[in-house]
């Protein structure tokens, strides 16, 4: 990051913040700029760490049983000559969804994002409590060396898949992983507190600190779907953490919620897990809607389609998505007659999804699309999340999914909504505020590049997932081959693993591009993009404290091509032209915003 | 490469009704698909940016809103009360046909152990023997399965009959089907259940009338010679 540019703006503040030293500024900061950007790269680190676990499996599965490339670096007890073992694919399979669950997709869509733009989209100078902020982000490095030293204690890292389904993950003597089980317990426990604690941050920040005239139906869609995320944060992620201390009693002091003997009840740790699992796929793939619908709006130059059904369908997703759980037990021995209420629920859910679709595509009609890097990523997170949405619906069909369900085509499905849904969303997320976060533009032509490859084999790798599901192939198999009749679906295998090392290795065009650009990239200013929100008012980046005075808000975020004004947008603060119509009023929802620090 | 969206050939007698199913939802989808994809791929191509064009000042239309609202519904209840049935008819517990023949399957790491009730048709007694990971059925005739889990949760998977249910430790589940046709298919294991699981293969041997009372009978005479 640009140290030049973050100590002029400290210089230019002097007068209201101390100078502070370089570990308050760039290790213990309370800036939830800087905060932020840690999360960013924290996150990213672990999103490589979790590609390259995507990578082993693919190995195993395209070329099951040949030692990996090089593959002489991974010890014996993974990898002997190279060739993954049963027990350490296991831990493959648990480890790539932890890694890209709760330490990539989680931290970058509200860590990152939710500490980079609620404040600066509502006109606040900071979070509503600092210091908690600092700690939110502080937990995340500790609950992630925890996860990453159980790949290296005795048994291996965890291996009961990301579910944990108990009893497997209840007890080692069914897994031979022992602390490895635990240390992933105990990392998630620990890194709950880290979403909690952001979760109150963003609640309260967006409750109380708005700018004068930021009313609810200004906030701007990205700000909303944070907001809305922050609160299934702060209800789901304690329903895990509780889930979770049961299941290491079972495992470490000889308890039995979720063992059968001593009459523990193994679906009791379903119901826990999907009952926050479901929120949390909400989670994973509200903000990126958010993301999208600003993208959208400010390079269509056109007003988001539908601003008030936009948030509704929000909430009303964050609403259904706490009824919809036994959707992922059809088949798990839930009493049946409990089958049609998860149907229903399920497939209501569909309806404000389309909602959403439908609105985005209602912006880009008639619009003035400008073909940047953000708006193709957006608009590829429209196609990819059609898909993994339509594809939801045989699952939600009870009996289809008898069928279909822990195949491949699930494995499709999911990778739909959380990689060409959330990874591209988060991608146009970052390519279009990466500007404000670092004070340069991202090289274009790379970008570009990036995004194009990235489409063609992502699609090339997940697409046929649909099939081998189709066609019967079961979900975490270290070697389908096993099976008679999955063997002839090995070319569709080999054709998938490599399509997926393609896609993991034009992510080095991102990193490149991310890194270069931090350094050489074309100096933004304070609005590359001509948007409307507060936001692009600061400078970039913006300096601790962000506003230099209190903005004054006089309409919503989407007045772009506004017959009102000459050019084709109207940022949010810009008083209105005293001719047009005599006497506007400001709504002043708190006119005295709480101070930060 | 195998990137066919057809299901294998089936062989249980509502296999057929589940296919139906699943190809009204893959026809719904596929037209959904197509014509929301290729609208995206009309609107970016039309309404790129030209020198000197302003986008439209339109914030929406409650009509269009209502319509997308509205259609969405009907079809996705609609598909909802068709699963209904189906998922009754396969899974109500009211439903298993009474006169199935009964088959005790323990799921354990790594094996399935099928016991039969042998000639008094009575579990528990002497008479009963074991199979392991072979599961002989008649064609034809109704047969109920009582899936238990000895350790861990498995899944008991017949893919060319649409059978699919996890046995659980603790839980003593029936799950139903009937073969249409001789033939030997396969049984899988479709939960993770431990470093083993991708070995759990087992078989499933639909016989005539004839050849599984010959082989009921074999196994009796193996069981009885013990």
């Amino acid at each position: 990051m640009s140290m030049t540019t973050t100590s002029e703006a400290h210089t230019a503040h002097a007068e209201e913040h101390h100078e502070l030293g370089f570990i308050r500024t760039y290790i213990f900061s309370t800036d939830h700029k800087m905060i932020a950007r840690q999360f960013l790269f924290t996150a990213l680190l672990f999103l490589l760490l979790g590609g390259a676990l995507a990578v082993l499996i693919r190995w195993q599965l395209g070329f099951p049983g040949q030692p990996l490339p090089g593959g002489g670096i991974l010890p014996e007890t993974m990898a002997p000559g190279g060739i993954i073992l049963p027990e350490f694919y296991n831990s493959l399979v648990t480890m790539h969804a932890t890694f890209m669950v709760f330490f990539a997709l989680m931290p970058l869509m509200a860590g990152v994002f939710g500490n980079l733009l609620i404040p600066l989209q509502i006109g606040a100078d900071d979070m509503a409590f600092p210091r908690l902020n600092m700690a939110s982000f502080w937990i995340t490095p500790v609950a992630g060396f925890m996860m990453l030293a159980s790949f290296f204690v005795e048994g291996g890292a965890a291996g009961a898949g990301w579910t944990s389904y108990a009893p497997l993950s209840a007890s080692g003597e069914w897994t031979g992983v022992y602390l490895g089980q635990q240390l992933w317990l105990a990392s998630l426990i620990v890194l709950g507190f880290s979403s909690i604690t952001g979760a109150i941050n963003y609640v309260c920040t967006v409750i109380n600190m708005r700018a004068p005239g930021m009313t609810w139906f200004r906030i701007p869609l990205a700000t909303w779907s944070l907001f809305i995320t922050a609160w299934l944060l702060l209800l789901a992620i304690p329903i895990l953490t509780g889930g979770l201390i049961l299941l290491l009693f079972d495992q470490t002091i000889g308890t039995a919620f979720f063992r059968p003997e001593g009459s523990g009840e193994p679906l009791l740790w379903q119901h826990i897990f999907w009952f926050f699992g479901h929120p949390e796929v909400y989670i994973l793939i509200l903000p990126a809607m958010g993301f999208v619908s600003e993208v959208i709006a400010c390079r269509s130059r056109k007003p988001i389609f539908g601003y008030h059904s936009m948030v509704v369908a929000l909430v009303s997703i964050a609403f259904l998505g706490w009824v919809v759980w036994g959707h992922h037990m059809f088949q798990s021995g839930m009493n049946p007659l409990l089958g049609m209420t998860f149907v229903v629920t399920t497939v209501v859910i569909a309806v404000p999804s389309a909602i959403k679709t439908f609105n985005w595509m209602g912006t880009l009609w008639r619009g003035d699309i400008h073909y940047d890097t953000p708006l193709l990523h957006a608009v590829s997170f429209v196609a990819l999340f059609i898909i993994g949405g339509l594809s939801g619906i045989f699952m939600a069909s009870a009996p289809v999914d008898i069928y279909i369900h822990d195949t491949y085509f699930i494995v499709a499905h999911l990778h739909y909504v959380l990689v060409g849904g959330s990874l591209f969303g988060i991608f146009a997320g970052i390519t279009f505020w990466y500007p404000k976060m670092f004070g340069r533009m991202m090289n274009e032509g790379l970008g570009k590049v990036h995004w194009a490859l990235s489409f063609i084999f992502y699609n090339l790798a997940f697409f046929p997932m649909h099939n081998l599901g189709v066609q019967g192939m079961m979900r975490r198999i270290y070697d389908p081959n096993q099976y008679e009749y999955l063997q002839s679906l090995q070319p569709t295998n080999t054709f998938i693993s490599i399509n997926v090392f393609l896609f993991a290795a034009v992510q080095a065009i991102f990193a490149f591009n991310f890194l270069w650009s931090l350094k050489k990239g074309k100096v933004a200013g304070n609005n590359p993009w001509k948007s409307n929100t507060l936001l692009w008012t600061t400078p970039s980046p913006p300096p601790h404290g962000n506003f230099p005075e209190m903005p004054i808000v006089y309409r919503g975020p989407y007045e772009y091509s506004s017959p009102e004004v000459e050019e084709d947008y109207y940022p949010q603060d810009r008083p209105p032209p005293l001719s047009s119509s005599g006497g506007h009023t400001v709504e002043v929802p708190n006119p005295e915003p709480v101070p930060g620090d | 490469m195998n990137f066919s969206w057809l299901l294998p050939e089936t062989v249980s007698t509502f296999g057929p009704a589940l296919d139906d199913l699943y190809y009204v939802i893959l026809w719904i989808t596929g037209i959904v698909f197509f014509a929301t994809e290729i609208t995206l791929v009309v609107f970016m191509v039309k309404y790129r940016h030209r020198e000197g064009r302003k986008a439209e000042y339109i914030h929406g239309s409650n009509k269009a809103e209502v319509i997308w609202t509205v259609i969405p519904f009907v079809i996705v209840m609609g598909l909802a009360f068709y699963s209904k049935a189906l998922w009754d008819e396969i899974r109500d517990p009211d439903r298993i046909p009474p006169d199935s023949f009964p088959i005790n399957v323990m799921a354990s790491q790594f094996e399935w152990n099928a016991t039969y009730a042998g000639a008094d048709g009575q579990f528990g007694t002497s008479d009963d023997f074991v199979s392991r990971n072979v599961l002989h059925i008649p064609v034809d005739r109704p047969v109920v399965v009582y899936l238990e889990a000895e350790d861990v949760i498995h899944s008991f998977f017949l893919p060319d009959f649409r059978v699919k249910q996890d046995a659980v430790p603790g839980m003593m589940i029936p799950v139903w089907f009937q073969a249409t046709r001789t033939g030997e298919f396969t049984l899988a294991c479709a939960e993770l259940c431990g470093l083993g699981h991708y070995t759990m293969d087992g078989r499933v041997v639909v016989d005539s009338e004839a050849d599984f009372q010959s082989w009921l009978d074999s196994q009796q005479a193996e069981e009885d010679s013990d």
